[in-house]
C-alpha cells in the first residue's frame, strides 16, 4: 500500500494590506452617509454621530468576516473579526478616560492660576479664592495615612510571605481580603467612631482622616508587596541563607531590595486609591475654608472634598464655583500623576540592573 | 582549614515522608566526595542536610548525628547560621545575587552580615576569591558590573567565588555544573581539583564521568521505588566504584543498565 500524501501549500489566498483601511473607510461612510440622509430627510434631528459610529462599527466587523470568510477561509476570517471586535472594545475602555482628563482639563483650567494655589476659601463668597489649603490637606493625610499604611502593610506582607505558615497566615489573608471591600464610608465611620471614644462626640481632625483612609490604603500595601515579595527566587534567600546570612538580614538585604521596584509600584498604585477618597473624610476631617498646616487639630479640607463641597454648595456666582470644583479636580489629578512619575523614576533607580 | 564529616544513621523527613533512611558514612578532609544515584534518591537532601540547610524547605526534618570534627550539628546550642559559615554552598542554579555588582558579590557573606572591612582588605579578598575561582582574568576590569550580566558559567564560578570567599572549611555543590555548556564544566572541574588542597568537597553530580574525573571517593544512592526512602548503598574510593564495586546495583547504574 502507498501513503499518497496531498501535497503542502504554503500559499493562499489573501487579501491585499489595504483590505482592512478599505473595508473600515467604506463601512464607516456607508454608515455616515445613512445616518446624514436620516438627518437631512428629518427622521432624526441632526446627524447622530454615535449612532454612526456603532452602525459603521457592526457593518465593519460583517463585512470584514464575509469576505475574508470567502477569500481566505474561515482561519484568517475570524481573525479578522476577533482582531475588529478586540480594538473596539480597546477603543470603547479608552473613551471614558480620554473624555474624562479632557473635560477635566478643560473645564479646570480656567481657574489654574497662581490664586488658585497661594489662596484659600476662607472669606470668600462669589469669584476669587483658591485650594491652597485642599491641597495641603490631601498631601499631609495622604502623607499621614502613607506613614501609617507603607510600614505596617509591607511588614505584613514579610510575615506572610517569609514567616507565616498555617492557620494564622491563613485567617490573616482572608481578613485582607476583606479589608480590600471594606466600603469607604464605613472605614470613615470606623476612624470616627474610634476617635469619639477618646476625644468625646464631634471630633474632627486631619489625623483622623489619615486613620480612616490607612485602613482603606493597608490591604492593598499588603496585597501588592506580597505578590512581588513571591516573585524573588527562592534560590536567592538560599544563596544569602547558604552564606551564613540569617533569615532577618537576609529579608532585609536580598528579598526587599530584589523586590523594591515593586512594591514601589504597588505602594503609588494604593496612594493613588486612598488620595481621592472623599466620603470618610467628609465624616472624619470635616470640611474648612481656612488654613490648617496641623493634622492633630481641627478640621482639615482635602481636594476631593473641596471639589464636593464647591460643586453642591454654590454660592451667588454659582459659576466661580464649578470653576473652582473643576480645577481642584484637576490638581489632584495632576498630583496623582506627579507621584507616579516619582514612583517610576525611584523604582527605575533601584530596579536590579544588569538584566540585559 | 578543611574538616572531616561523619554522617550516623541519618534519617530525613519531610513532613511524614521519609526521604533518606539509615545514612552512615564519612568524609575525610581535602577529598572530593560524589553522591550519585537516580533521580529522587535524596543525595541533594542528604547534601543540604550537611549545613542545615534542609531546614529552610518547611516541614523539613532530621535524625541521627552529622558532625563536623566531632561536633554534631545537630545539638541544640547549635546556631544554624553559624554552621553554614563553616560549610558553605554551590547551588544547580548559579544565583548571584541581582542588585549587586561582580565585586559586592562577593563580599556578599561579609557585606550582608554588616562586617565592616578597610577597602584594602576588601580588594584583597576579591581578588583572592575570583583568583580562587578562576574567574580574574575574565571580570578584574568591569567589578562594578551587575553580575547577572555574566555568562551561565561565569556565574557559577561567581557563586563559588562568594562561597569561599567567607572561608568555609566545607564546600557543598549541588549538581554544579548541570546546567552549564562542556566548557565551562571542565572550567569548574579543574577548579574544584584546585579547591581540594583547601577545602572539603561534598558534591552531587548526575554525570557519572564528572564524578570519577573529579572524585576521591564516591557514594552511590538508590531508591527501591518512587514512595520509599533513598538509602546509600555502597561508598568507597572512586576508582573502586567505578572498577569493582560490591553491590550489583551500582554496578548496573554505572554501566548504564537503568537510571
Amino acid at each position: 500500500m502507498t501513503i499518497t500524501r496531498e501535497e503542502v501549500k504554503i500559499q493562499g489566498r489573501t487579501l491585499p494590506r489595504r483590505f482592512t483601511w478599505i473595508t473600515l473607510g467604506a463601512s464607516f461612510g456607508a454608515s455616515c452617509a445613512v445616518f446624514l440622509g436620516l438627518a437631512l430627510a428629518r427622521v432624526t434631528p441632526d446627524f447622530n454621530v454615535a449612532g454612526a459610529v456603532v452602525v459603521g462599527a457592526i457593518l465593519y466587523v460583517i463585512l470584514v468576516g464575509v469576505i475574508s470568510r470567502l477569500v481566505e477561509g474561515r482561519r484568517k476570517s475570524v481573525d479578522r473579526v476577533m482582531a475588529g471586535v478586540i480594538s473596539a472594545a480597546f477603543l470603547i475602555a479608552l473613551i471614558p478616560l480620554i473624555s474624562l482628563v479632557a473635560t477635566t482639563a478643560a473645564d479646570g483650567i480656567n481657574r489654574l492660576d497662581m490664586q488658585f494655589f497661594s489662596a484659600s476659601m476662607r472669606n470668600v463668597v462669589g469669584a476669587g479664592g483658591g485650594g491652597l489649603h485642599a491641597i495641603i490637606g490631601t498631601l499631609l493625610v495622604t502623607a499621614a495615612a502613607s506613614i501609617i499604611s507603607v510600614p505596617i502593610g509591607i511588614m505584613t506582607a514579610i510575615y506572610l510571605v517569609e514567616y507565616g505558615k498555617g492557620r494564622l497566615a491563613k485567617s490573616i489573608t482572608f481578613l485582607i481580603d476583606v479589608m480590600t471591600g471594606i466600603p469607604s464610608i464605613v472605614a470613615g465611620l470606623f476612624a470616627f467612631a474610634l476617635f469619639a471614644i477618646v476625644f468625646g462626640p464631634g471630633i474632627r481632625f486631619g489625623f483622623g482622616g489619615a486613620v480612616a483612609l490607612s485602613l482603606l490604603m493597608i490591604p492593598v500595601v499588603v496585597r501588592s508587596t506580597e505578590e512581588m515579595l513571591k516573585l524573588v527566587p527562592n534560590e536567592l534567600r538560599e544563596a544569602s541563607l547558604a552564606l551564613g546570612v540569617p533569615k532577618w538580614l537576609t529579608i532585609v538585604k536580598v528579598v526587599v531590595p530584589t523586590a523594591i521596584a515593586g512594591i514601589i509600584t504597588g505602594v503609588m498604585i494604593s496612594i493613588a486609591r486612598i488620595i481621592g477618597e472623599t466620603a470618610p473624610l467628609l465624616i472624619i476631617a470635616g470640611l474648612s475654608t481656612s488654613m490648617n498646616y496641623d493634622i492633630f487639630h481641627d478640621r482639615m479640607t482635602t481636594l476631593p472634598v473641596f471639589v464636593y463641597t464647591q460643586y453642591t454648595i454654590q454660592g451667588a456666582d454659582a459659576q466661580a464655583y464649578i470653576d473652582r470644583a473643576w480645577t481642584g479636580a484637576l490638581v489632584l489629578i495632576i498630583i496623582v500623576l506627579l507621584l507616579n512619575l516619582i514612583a517610576r523614576i525611584l523604582s527605575r533607580v533601584l530596579a536590579p540592573k544588569g538584566s540585559r | 582549614m578543611s574538616k572531616r564529616i561523619e554522617v550516623e544513621n541519618l534519617n530525613v523527613f519531610y513532613g511524614k515522608f521519609l526521604a533518606v533512611e539509615g545514612v552512615t558514612l564519612t568524609i575525610e578532609p581535602r577529598t572530593v566526595t560524589a553522591f550519585i544515584g537516580p533521580s529522587g534518591c535524596g543525595k541533594s537532601t542528604l547534601l543540604r542536610t550537611l549545613n542545615r540547610m534542609h531546614e529552610v524547605i518547611p516541614g523539613a526534618r532530621v535524625d541521627g548525628r552529622v558532625a563536623i570534627d566531632g561536633k554534631n550539628l545537630y545539638d541544640l546550642d547549635v546556631d544554624p547560621v553559624l554552621v553554614r559559615r563553616q560549610v558553605g554552598m554551590v547551588f544547580q542554579r548559579p544565583n548571584p545575587f541581582p542588585t549587586m555588582s561582580i565585586r559586592d558579590n562577593v563580599l556578599a557573606g561579609a557585606k550582608l552580615n554588616n562586617n565592616r572591612m578597610s577597602r584594602s582588605d576588601a580588594d584583597d579578598l576579591v581578588e583572592k576569591s575570583l583568583k580562587g575561582a578562576n574567574l580574574w582574568n575574565e571580570v578584574k576590569d568591569r567589578l562594578e558590573k551587575p553580575g547577572s550580566g555574566l555568562s551561565g558559567g561565569q556565574q557559577q564560578r561567581l557563586c563559588i567565588a562568594r562561597a569561599i570567599a567567607v572561608s568555609p572549611d566545607v564546600l557543598l555543590m549541588d549538581e554544579p555544573c548541570s546546567a552549564l555548556d562542556p566548557i565551562s564544566t571542565l572550567a569548574i572541574e579543574d577548579l574544584i581539583h584546585e579547591l581540594k588542597q583547601e577545602f572539603t568537597i561534598v558534591i552531587v553530580t548526575h554525570n557519572m564521568q564528572q564524578a570519577s574525573r573529579v572524585s576521591d571517593r564516591t557514594a552511590f544512592f538508590n531508591i527501591a521505588g518512587t514512595g520509599m526512602p533513598g538509602r546509600l548503598i555502597e561508598v568507597d574510593d572512586t576508582t573502586t566504584i567505578f572498577e569493582r564495586p560490591t553491590e550489583k546495583s551500582t554496578e548496573d547504574y554505572i554501566s548504564g543498565r537503568f537510571g
